[in-house]
């Protein structure tokens, strides 16, 4: 009886999972998405909780509340924040997979080592290992877009990194092999220990040479691994909700991290063992090559000119908190019946839809959040394009010089514009460490200061000039 | 154990899970990562099972800061889903106030 309804709970909560990610596709109904997620979890819980072995209920009360007092306040991080709270939650995730994977082992090993056949000891391998790989390569990834002191920014890297990385991940899975083959053998439970260690440095080495351009496409893998290490738990608990949750989970983790790396035209493998991000050498035989730099008062003419507007916003915008000041840009020149458009590159921030969410929070209609394709078609007829701490994505070098690292990634075609003006916090290159061509073009402007120091001048001296 | 049920239903879910996932607005591909990641703290129930069936103490110890970084995740992911999603608007001059 209590089997039955329990499979219904599960059953029911699935149904839940696969609507409320159907209905993340458009933004009418992807609330509604939510509290359904929501109903779903918490019927898995009560479900789970009514099992009659489930008998220590103070503890689990305790780890609930305790749950909730971290949880509310990770749900209110400042938004230009939400990288790393995804990231640290990546980890959360992990450690749990790990945790309890951890703990079936050495409670079979010691009560029932009939439990540990040959498919159960591969998925809790694998469960354990992506669990803890996770958990280390988050909290790293969590810890540089932070930009913690001790977490290295710049990608780390050191002779034979990848074949030293591809060795230890051989040792694993041997290791791994052998205690799957002999799970009761009496040197077992210490191998058990040894993979965990080196799956805890794994993820550790597997996070350091990756640089914070190739932030998107690594949070979505790990949310991918995350969603696995899910599934490999229902396998080994023969719990069918943990598998298909887990496989929505790392179906998206995955879709997610084929769009940034189609996104930036490289390979899974190139993002994960090329060390991008480096700063480049600079060419031999370079010459000296100038910015023109423009004040406030003239950019805010030239928009003020113009009829139609791009403005192309990157990560330096959610450094500077810019995105409010963005906003009163955007009500000044929609005052001015200018047709204004932000053209969104995929990986443009530090997350996937990182752009999107400051946009809308500083209360910009979704309406006029166009995405890269659909906006270089009219880059032609575009007045002023206003670049706000955005760099890679729309330098030409991608296009045209064939031994540059970004040679061949879509960018947005700034350079197409009549005119563009650049903000830029300094003259350093960009996260991916090149040289922009788009800043020297003789159609470009540069203004030099804080994204949020620089909008706020142009709004004041629109707001000054309309009162005329 | 018969294990192929249980393999038929990760593939048939990674099937779904792939094409849900693809129709998903780009422009909501920041909440999307939270969600999924409240969902796959799913985990919570197999924390549970170890937290709370009386098993020695230092096996549910382990569940137990298990069952706590689950809910961590579920509580945090899908409040801050929501607050998110809250803020993606058609044009907030024609609705009223921001709630």
């Amino acid at each position: 009886m209590m089997y039955g309804v329990s499979q219904l709970g599960y059953l029911v909560a699935s149904a839940l999972f696969i609507f409320a990610l159907h209905w993340m596709n458009t933004p009418k109904t992807a609330r509604k998405g939510v509290y359904a997620g929501g109903a779903g979890t918490a019927i898995a819980i009560l479900v789970t909780w009514a099992e009659p072995s489930v008998v220590h209920h103070v503890w689990i009360v305790l780890a609930i509340v305790a749950g909730f007092a971290v949880g509310i306040p990770l749900s209110r991080v400042p938004l230009t924040a939400v990288p790393q709270r995804t990231a640290l939650s990546h980890a959360f995730g992990g450690a749990a997979a790990g945790l309890v994977g951890t703990a079936e082992y050495y409670l079979r090993f010691a009560e029932g080592p009939a439990f540990l056949t040959p498919f159960r000891m591969v998925a809790l391998i694998a469960e354990i290992i992506l669990g803890y790989l996770t958990l280390t390569g988050s909290l790293m990834a969590a810890g540089k877009l932070q930009e913690v002191k001790w977490v290295p920014q710049r990608p780390v890297t050191y002779p034979f990194q990848n074949v030293i990385n591809l060795l230890l991940f051989g040792i694993t899975l041997a290791l791994a092999a052998a205690i799957a083959l002999h799970p009761t053998a009496a040197y077992a439970p210490i191998l058990f220990a040894v993979v965990i260690a080196l799956a805890l440095l794994f993820g550790v080495l597997l996070i350091i040479p990756i640089g914070g351009a190739d932030m998107p496409t690594v949070i979505a893998i790990l949310n991918s691994y995350a969603g696995l290490s899910a599934v490999a738990m229902g396998f080994v608990l023969d719990n069918k909700l943990l598998i298909t949750a887990g496989a929505l989970d790392g179906s998206s983790g995955l879709i997610l991290a084929i769009i940034m790396c189609k996104a930036m035209n490289r390979s899974f493998t190139n993002v994960l063992f090329g060390a991008f991000g480096q700063v480049q050498q600079v060419k031999a035989g370079g010459e000296e090559r100038v910015y023109k730099s423009e004040t406030p008062e003239g950019a805010a003419q030239a928009l003020e000119q113009a009829s139609f507007v791009v403005i192309i916003p990157g990560y330096g915008m959610a450094v500077a908190q810019a995105q409010h000041k963005v906003r009163e840009l955007y009500d000044q020149l929609k005052k001015r019946g200018i047709t204004v458009k932000f053209a969104i590159h995929p990986v443009a921030g530090r997350m996937p839809g990182h752009m999107n969410v400051l946009l809308a929070e500083a209360d910009i209609p979704y309406t006029d959040l166009v995405e890269m394709d659909e906006i270089n078609p009219d880059m032609p007829q575009c007045d002023v394009a206003l670049v706000v701490g955005a760099n890679d994505v729309v330098n030409p070098a991608a296009r045209t010089d064939k031994t540059s690292p970004i040679y061949g990634m879509p960018i947005i075609d700034a350079d197409k514009a009549r005119s563009v003006f650049a903000i830029k916090r300094s003259k350093n290159p960009g996260f991916a460490g090149i040289d922009n061509e788009l800043y020297f073009s003789d159609r470009t402007w540069m203004l030099f200061g804080d994204a949020k120091n620089v909008i706020g001048e142009l709004v004041k001296q629109l707001a000054g000039s309309g009162m005329h | 154990m018969d294990y192929w049920p249980t393999i038929y239903v990760f593939v048939l879910a990674s099937f779904i899970g792939l094409g849900v996932i693809r129709r998903v607005s780009r422009l909501l591909h920041t909440p999307l990562m939270s969600l999924t990641n409240a969902i796959s703290a799913i985990a919570v129930v197999g924390a549970i099972l170890v937290a709370g069936v009386d098993y020695p103490l230092r096996i549910r110890v382990l569940g137990v800061i298990a069952l706590f970084a689950s809910t961590t995740n579920i509580v945090s992911g899908f409040l801050i889903t929501d607050r998110m999603l809250k803020m993606f608007k058609t044009d907030s001059k024609h609705e009223g106030q921001p709630s």
